[in-house]
């Protein structure tokens, strides 16, 4: 039980803890997520993809593992870091433990480390590269290890996390769906999905690479744009197929990820922010209504707002450190919010957007039976 | 928003005497909201009858009203002020019941006040429980089912929609007279049937049991423009049917999912929204079924609480601030977060420790007794540690309640230990490790208890580990997982049956030493600058100590409970204030989560941190101040100064030894002789024999306690041989080896309570307080006045000579405090304190001149004479009078007997001031509940002792216009003085009795003095019945004469209200300190 693990950073800190996950060794961006609760949901967000994630929550896995809690069908993080993982779980909703859950999907976790001696190196010196190890040996090599490790930027990880055939989304249908979203799953949220369905939608995923022809051609009311891992730039046929979309007049929501490909296809630029915002506290103002909304956010890129055009207006701000967290076209149906509406983790103040692109959704409708209407009298 | 431009001057109501439930915390949220109405520009006005809290300073408002908090007295402040606005969410129930009273009379319409923080009707909808349940009900939200029945005809209906347990309450009784629960069908039918029998209007209010369910708290804050945010969420790890307050709590929450959390965060949004709290914070409490999830809402506080202070001083998050900015106008986005300077206050905090709150009983006091939903607990400990192991491990050890840690209970056979599991307990935490150890499984723990596994297993998990720290070898490895799981040296070293010296310096000498982690309320997300620190076992901390060595290191006084309150918390916040005017750095530990203290903005650097010689020496070793200071936080630092001068540690001020001679007898005697000055006899006994032998010698009666204890602890008046006998039996532990302190006591005379400071050279008598109740009963305990209302000069004069020359002696440095007793003219020393007494508070705002601050520069070297005015050196004294009143625990104590005696019992005082003694006695008393009336049935039975005494009394209530009534003998007596007296039957003599006449509120004034055996049964009845009844009962006949004298006066004119900024202008020196 008292396995040795490690975890050694680029810049050559290493920390000697004790295994909570699989054996082996991982590789991965060391990131921090300030969620207190969410770990499940985090776990399996595939955001997280080629991360190691460290909650700074010093205990981690008091509720165990639920059946309803996944972000996606299984964990796609590269470690889990935490102080102490819960053994002895405990929730009426409890199917197993944090440290199963990890093992039976072959992930590693370190616990027993000062998570938040690690938060300050992170926070201070930017999101580093790292290694997980439970393998004996010269700690120092994974050093090295750590320095070879690619770098999230550049890193097309949407087409790695994307599924790979189009299926519809029917958990949580309302009876009667009247309207038909496809979801560009760049790495998909279930909750995105599950705020979908229960807005009154028929929800239809396709894979990141699906062509905007491809789309629509199943006559949807709107594209949602998903959230998922690393660096917008190189997913470079989603783009195109984004811009053909806005072309095309329809309804655009993009989320997280979806935001800033969203930005990139609209003309704008992107960046790599120092350590990114990942946690469920963010206060987000919306400029049209002046309320704040407490928002989960999980991203460690972001859209330059002064590279985009000038149709293009900033909705949302975070009020922490002024970053861009919402735009909208001043004339096309197009929005997107950096944060997650759907939180999961997290408050659920942001999913008043999912209404807000219904009724994008449902205003093309009406323009269109009208224009329909306006052709058959004419 | 901006603040709103057309308020000016804002009244601040606080909440009077520290009661049970009602806490310091409102002094620490008063004093916030004052502060941060007074940074906004407003000026700012205050009431609040309890003159030992911070807020009541004369600097702190503009307009500091020391006034009973009655809708008569608040009517007189608002007519002299002419507030715009009144903030009541700061000051507890009581300034909300207050400020409801004062609307109701249309007080606050006439003078156009206008209510912040909470609107009339959103307080009203949070207190009423049924307009509670429809708001509720009209957003859809799920409470506990009940019903309300008239007679027993569908009572298996209602069973069978509530589901067994039942709780059944009787509506309109007196403390929930006629309820109970009911397991089966039988039961309920019994309970239903007396409960209806009981009930004036018939009626029975049945509820489904959420007894055992999980219980959870959210301390939320929601501005004007509906921006809402949870600041903490609290876990208790003791289920539903223990009063949060009496309850081990949590934060944050642990046992919640994410979805099941962030719903209940969705109900709180919908719930604040609907009650209509607009500008503030609000406490919203949920239970949870622990099998099927099942939430309902238990209850909301629409204003600041005990739960928001700990939130505040759990997340770093200033919650009583804020509420105060919001109640202005302001929105969360417009307010920046104190802690990290960059950020705005509109975000919830995130943290990365795990915080313990415990409760401290007065279990010394009341005894053992069982947990239910009144709260019973009188002070609470919080500790901060990476892991709840930790925590709860340092917050048990910091409630210094003897346990080092996290200890067993008494040892009984498995049975009993269940039954001490099942039922809620103030020891249940102890008997639970006991159970462990006996090897009983958490699930069935869990079974009997309904503490949820998490907790238990992580209990299990310190068990399991102490089992290898008690044998393997004492290595680094091993000590450090010792500490991260909490364990104290003290443990440690009981463990392995050595020396807590041998633990620490192995520990020390092994490297193995705490790092300190900042509470900066966002897990290390922004850099932060706020110098709040807790400590843990981990590779790297967050503090950087300060450079300067101009700092100074307060130890603060700990969990609250009976005879060490928020006076001590008074004295510390005062030092820190103290030393920051001049230039130094305050370093403050405590773990009182109510306090100022802990207020990070009252000192220059905050350790949360339990107050115990290990913690400290830490403390100490990485800050490397200049010097302690001991003197200010009662018993919990002077109990360490010993060991801490021993371990190199600098105490400032007077010197621990000097501490000795004080608290040893033979020294003390010794001192007294050499500086002629009389105490009563007195003797050192070891056991019954000596005992006896001491008493015969001095004479009965005699006083006896047991050495160093607080708050007259086991203290008694023993009148003969046996009872001394029997005292001894019960107060000494067989095989311990104590030292019982007896002395004469001297009956009938009349105490003194004297503070001063000295430098060495001068002594300033800050204050001489003459106590209304003969000498017996305990000061804290008494009321008194200041300035003496009855003493010659020339008594006065040698009480003066003693306590400078007593404390020239002693080489006091700082406070002295000395006890005397007046008996015919005669001057006795009782007892002598050199370090800060529970009146500096009462003394510093009667005299106008900061005592504990003046203290401390004395302490940094100054002289008295370069501090006090010459004026107030040479003894003047106000041209006004000021009473203290202490206030009574009794009433949440069942069966309790509502007498004063020489063990303290109080848990706050108020203070009346006003022109003369009867005046300020007066509104002493108006400000203690126990108004005086001014006409009415007095009821007087007295012992054979005060017969003759209580003659004058009345002939004067007679003569007032009072009716006199009496049993057999006192009528008979009162009569043979040609005293027309109604007779009424004694208990047991036929009906109508005297309690009779009680219940039916034919009487407004009861004199009853309690005899020394005899007739305890019948006095009890009545001293119990007009306490429950809100008739006031004087046990005294000192206190009856005081009474009298103010009921004459009250019936000849109305009292005034007067500030203290006013008063003080009437004193024959200047207040005005500023200049050090």
């Amino acid at each position: 039980m008292n396995d040795k693990a490690w975890l050694a950073l680029e810049d050559g800190t290493i920390f000697a803890g004790r295994s909570c996950g699989a054996a082996g060794e991982s590789f991965g961006e060391t990131v921090f997520n300030t969620a207190m609760t969410g770990y499940q949901e985090i776990i399996t967000d595939a955001s997280y993809c080629g991360q190691l994630v460290t909650m700074t929550y010093p205990q981690i896995g008091n509720y165990g593992i639920t059946a309803r809690d996944n972000e996606s069908l299984r964990p796609r993080l590269s470690g889990f870091i935490v102080r102490e993982l819960c053994r002895t779980p405990s929730n009426h909703e409890s199917i197993e433990s944090v440290g199963n859950f990890l093992k039976k999907h072959g992930i590693v976790g370190i616990e027993e480390i000062d998570t938040r001696a690690l938060t300050l190196k992170l926070r201070d010196r930017g999101a580093l590269r790292g290694v997980i190890s439970t393998l004996t040996g010269d700690p120092k090599r994974l050093v090295a290890k750590a320095k070879a490790t690619p770098s999230m930027a550049g890193q097309n990880l949407a087409a790695v996390v994307t599924c790979e055939a189009p299926y519809e989304w029917t958990e949580g249908v309302v009876v009667k769906p009247d309207l038909h979203v496809i979801v560009m799953d760049f790495g998909v949220k279930l909750g995105i999905l599950r705020c979908l369905a229960a807005m009154g939608a028929r929800v239809t995923v396709v894979p990141a690479g699906t062509s905007a022809e491809a789309i629509l051609r199943r006559n949807p009311d709107g594209v949602v744009l998903s959230n998922g891992p690393g660096d917008p730039e190189p997913v470079t046929n989603a783009i195109s197929t984004i811009k053909t979309l806005i072309t095309e007049r329809m309804p655009i929501f993009g989320i997280c990820l979806g935001h800033q490909l969203l930005g990139l296809a609209l003309g704008g630029r992107t960046y790599k922010l120092k350590f990114g915002h990942h946690g469920s506290n963010h206060p987000v103002k919306d400029l049209e209504t002046g309320k704040i909304e407490i928002s989960s956010q999980n991203h460690g890129f972001c859209v330059d707002l002064a590279s985009l055009p000038a149709e293009v207006k900033t909705t949302h701000v975070n009020l922490n450190d002024g970053t861009s967290e919402g735009m909208a076209h001043s004339t096309l149906p197009v929005f997107s919010v950096q944060y997650h509406p759907e939180a999961s983790a997290g408050p659920h103040d942001g999913r008043y957007l999912f209404e807000r692109f219904r009724l994008k959704m449902i205003e093309r409708r009406q323009d269109i039976s009208r224009g329909g209407q306006r052709r058959a009298q004419a | 928003m901006p603040k709103r431009e057309d308020l000016k001057k804002i009244l601040v109501i606080g909440s009077g005497s520290i009661v049970i439930g009602q806490g310091c915390e409102f002094d620490y949220s008063g004093t916030q909201g004052i502060k941060a109405l007074r940074e906004e520009g407003y000026e700012t006005v205050l009431i609040n009858s309890n003159p030992a809290t911070i807020m009541t300073d004369p600097e702190l408002a503009d307009r500091t009203y020391i006034e009973p908090l009655t809708p008569e007295f608040l009517e007189k402040v608002i007519a002299a002020e002419r507030p715009q606005a009144v903030l009541p969410t700061l000051g507890g129930q009581t300034a909300l019941n207050l400020t409801v009273a004062a609307a109701e009379k249309g007080i606050l319409k006439k003078y156009n006040v206008e209510i912040l923080g909470a609107r009339l009707e959103t307080i009203r909808k949070a207190e009423d429980r049924q307009l509670f349940k429809q708001a509720m009900q009209k957003i859809g939200l799920d409470l506990p089912r009940s019903t309300v029945v008239t007679d027993e005809s569908d009572l298996r209906q209602v069973a069978r929609d509530l589901g067994f347990p039942v709780i059944v309450r009787a509506s309109f009784t007196l403390g929930g007279a006629g309820g109970g629960i009911a397991y089966h069908f039988d039961e309920l039918r019994t309970r239903v049937q007396t409960a209806l029998e009981m009930s004036p209007v018939k009626k029975v209010l049945l509820e489904e049991s959420i007894i055992g369910w999980k219980e959870f708290e959210l301390e939320v804050m929601r501005d004007r423009k509906d921006n809402f945010v949870v600041i903490c969420t609290i876990e208790n790890l003791d289920p539903m049917g223990v009063h949060t307050g009496d309850s081990i709590t949590v934060a944050p929450a642990m046992t919640l999912t994410d979805r099941q959390y962030q719903e209940m965060r969705d109900d709180a949004k919908r719930i604040i929204s609907e009650i209509g709290v607009e500008t503030g914070g609000c406490n919203i409490q949920f239970a949870v079924h622990p099998k099927t999830g099942r939430r309902v809402v238990i209850e909301i506080n629409p204003r600041v609480s005990r739960s928001s202070a700990l939130a505040s001083k759990a997340t770093g998050f200033p919650i009583a601030k804020i509420a105060a900015k919001l109640a202005v106008g302001f929105t969360l986005d417009e307010i920046t977060n104190d802690i990290t300077k960059a950020t705005p206050a509109c975000f919830e905090p995130s943290i990365d420790y795990v915080v313990t709150k415990v409760p401290r009983f007065a279990t010394e006091k009341f005894g053992e007794f069982p947990l239910d939903t009144a709260m019973k607990s009188v002070g609470e400990a919080m500790a901060i540690g990476r892991t709840f192991k930790e925590s709860l491990q340092k917050a048990l050890r910091g409630l210094e309640s003897g346990k080092k840690g996290f200890e067993a209970g008494e040892d009984c056979d498995e049975e009993t230990l269940l039954q001490r599991i099942a039922t809620p307990n103030s020891a249940r935490l102890y008997h639970v490790k006991s159970a462990l150890l006996r090897g009983i499984s958490v699930t069935r723990i869990a079974e009997v208890s309904h503490i949820d596994p998490w907790f238990l297993n992580q209990l299990r998990e310190i068990v399991e580990f102490e089992a290898t720290l008690a044998k393997a070898p004492l290595d680094a490895d091993l000590l450090r997982s010792a500490k991260r799981l909490g364990f104290s040296d003290a443990q440690i070293a009981h463990l392995r049956n050595i020396p807590q010296k041998t633990v620490r310096t192995r520990r020390w000498r092994l490297g193995v030493r705490p790092s300190y982690k900042l509470v900066d309320t966002c897990a290390g997300e922004f850099p932060s600058s706020t110098p709040y620190f807790y400590s843990t076992y981990e590779d790297t901390g967050d503090l950087v100590p300060s450079k300067t060595k101009k700092k100074v290191m307060i130890l603060g006084s700990g969990p609250n409970r009976i005879g060490q309150g928020i006076e001590f918390d008074y004295c510390c916040v005062q030092a820190s204030k103290a030393l920051r005017a001049m230039g130094w750095q305050s370093i403050m530990v405590n773990c009182n989560p109510e306090t100022v203290s802990t207020d990070y903005d009252a000192s220059d650097r905050l350790y949360f941190e339990p107050l115990t010689l290990e913690d400290v020496l830490e403390i100490y070793d990485v800050e490397k101040p200049a010097g302690v200071i001991v003197q200010f936080g009662g018993q919990t630092p002077l109990n360490l100064a010993v060991a801490l001068e021993k371990a190199g540690v600098p105490i400032l001020g007077t010197k621990p030894s000097a501490i000795d001679i004080a608290e040893d007898r033979k020294l003390f005697g010794a001192a007294l002789k050499k500086l002629k000055i009389l105490a009563p006899e007195s003797g050192i006994a070891q056991n019954a024999a000596s005992a006896v032998k001491i008493a015969r010698r001095i004479g009965y009666p005699v006083m006896v306690r047991p050495s160093y204890v607080l708050g007259g602890r086991a203290m008694e008046i023993i009148f003969d041989d046996q009872s001394l006998i029997d005292y001894v039996a019960r107060t000494v532990k067989p095989g311990s080896h104590p030292s019982l302190l007896i002395d004469r006591f001297l009956a009938d005379a009349t105490e003194l309570d004297v503070d001063a400071v000295c430098d060495g050279k001068d002594v300033w008598i800050s204050g001489i307080m003459e106590h209304i109740e003969e000498a017996g009963i305990h000061s804290g305990d008494s009321a008194c006045t200041l300035p003496p209302h009855s003493l010659q000069p020339a008594t006065l004069a040698i009480v003066r000579e003693h306590t400078r020359k007593l404390a020239l002696y002693l080489k006091v440095k700082g406070l002295i405090n000395i006890q005397y007793a007046i008996k015919d003219e005669t001057v006795y020393v009782l007892e002598a304190n050199p370090r800060a007494s529970r009146t500096v508070p009462f003394v510093s705002k009667a005299a106008g001149l900061p005592v504990a601050r003046i203290a401390t520069w004395v302490m940094m070297g100054k002289s008295l004479k370069s501090l006090v005015p010459a004026a107030a050196m040479k003894g003047a004294v106000p041209p006004y009078t000021a009473t203290k009143e202490a206030v009574m625990p009794f009433i949440k104590f069942p069966g309790v007997d509502p007498r004063l005696g020489p063990e303290m019992k109080s848990t706050g005082e108020v203070m009346g001031l006003d022109v003369d003694f009867p005046r300020s006695y007066a509104k002493s008393q108006e400000a203690a509940a126990l108004s005086l009336p001014t006409s009415g049935s007095v009821f007087i039975s007295v012992r054979d002792a005060d017969k003759a005494e209580v003659l004058h009394v009345a002939r004067a209530l007679r003569q007032m216009g009072f009716t006199l009534v009496a049993t057999r003998d006192t009528a008979d007596f009162l009569g043979r003085h040609g005293l027309p007296t109604d007779r009424v039957a004694k208990i047991g003599e036929g009906k109508p009795d005297v309690v009779d006449l009680l219940k039916q509120r034919n009487l407004s004034l009861v004199i009853n003095t309690p005899s020394g055996k005899r007739a305890r049964a019948d006095g009890y009845m009545i001293r119990r019945t007009a306490l429950e009844l809100d008739i006031p009962c004087i046990t005294n006949v000192r206190s009856v004469n005081a009474a009298v004298h103010a009921i004459s006066v009250l019936q000849g004119a109305t009292l005034g209200v007067r500030p203290l900024q006013d008063y003080y202008k009437d004193l024959p020196y200047p207040t005005d300190l500023r200049r050090t």
